[in-house]
């Protein structure tokens, strides 16, 4: 169990929540937990957010975008308050992770809310001082639908990809084959893609066509929750 | 809509007591050999549906009934994951 410390916007539709876990073992960026809610009736949903925060603390972030006919979110996001008590379990999930040991070049690829494991590797990245170059493209509708927007904007090494809306010199429009090839560091790069289920297979398919080794690319997809 | 392996990481700890997603499994169907995080998952609930993301055929099925959790590994040949 956890008990939510504070509760902030991220976005029109997303909200970052910050858990207290006091038996929390420490986790590696890109883990998940499993939220689970329980109705008076005693049905049950469980779904899985990522994590934004890694290492050792015990309080941890979630961010978590509001899906309408979502069975969880919309609770996560409109009801749930500080001092609220939390059913989790994790830190789950050892193979959509980076650690500081690895030296490849990193490219993060995220669509919509999937931004949230890949900034926890952002962030990893900056903490232990790590050498090898990361560079993250972020799909997103509009400029404010991005997550943690105040914190990426500090940072050079990210290109933005408006498929809505955008400022006036941005491409407005669905991520292409032809402006992945130009956003991406080159073949050889570990490449983390995280977004929506048909977001993630294109970009994939697309990665490989480009020439990069499908082995290099792990992927994480997000559905209804 | 599919999801992909990555999720099952919780649910498949309750029965194996380890971290799956970084296991393999070898398709009964085609052969390929893949870590789970990589299976294509399908919500069956109250369970999970997992299929090859090679040739689309069922590796297992995962449910979760009353207070008993059942997996059915009908289509996968050889489990393999890190020693601890």
């Amino acid at each position: 169990m956890g008990t939510v410390a504070s509760t902030s916007a991220e976005t029109p539709s997303g909200r970052s929540i910050w858990i207290d876990v006091p038996d929390w073992a420490g986790n590696i960026a890109g883990q998940h937990v499993d939220v689970r809610l329980t109705a008076p009736d005693g049905y049950q949903a469980t779904r899985s957010y990522s994590l934004a925060s890694s290492g050792p603390s015990p309080r941890l972030q979630l961010a978590v975008d509001k899906l309408p006919d979502g069975e969880v979110s919309p609770y996560l996001v409109d009801d749930l308050r500080a001092g609220d008590m939390l059913e989790l379990r994790g830190p789950l999930g050892g193979w959509f992770v980076w650690s500081p040991s690895v030296e490849q070049p990193v490219q993060l690829i995220a669509g919509g809310s999937g931004v949230v494991p890949l900034v926890a590797m952002i962030r990893a990245h900056a903490a232990s001082g790590s050498t090898a170059p990361m560079q993250l493209l972020y799909s997103v509708r509009t400029p404010d639908d991005r997550f943690f927007a105040d914190e990426l904007e500090k940072l050079d090494n990210i290109t933005y990809a408006y498929t809505r809306s955008g400022p006036p010199d941005a491409t407005i429009g669905r991520l292409t084959k032809e402006r992945l090839a130009a956003a991406v560091l080159p073949v050889g790069s570990a490449v983390f893609v995280c977004g929506p289920t048909g977001f993630v297979e294109a970009v994939a398919s697309w990665l490989v066509d480009l020439g990069h080794d499908a082995s290099l690319i792990k992927t994480e997809r997000f559905g209804g929750a | 809509m599919h999801l992909d392996g990555n999720v099952l990481a919780g649910p498949l700890l309750e029965l194996f007591r380890e971290d799956m997603t970084t296991a393999t499994a070898r398709c009964a169907s085609c052969g390929d050999v893949s870590v789970l995080a990589t299976a294509m998952v399908y919500d069956a609930a109250p369970g999970w549906c997992v299929r090859c993301h090679v040739c689309g055929d069922v590796l297992l099925t995962f449910v979760r009934a009353g207070d008993r959790l059942r997996i059915d590994l009908r289509g996968v040949t050889a489990l393999e994951l890190p020693a601890g």
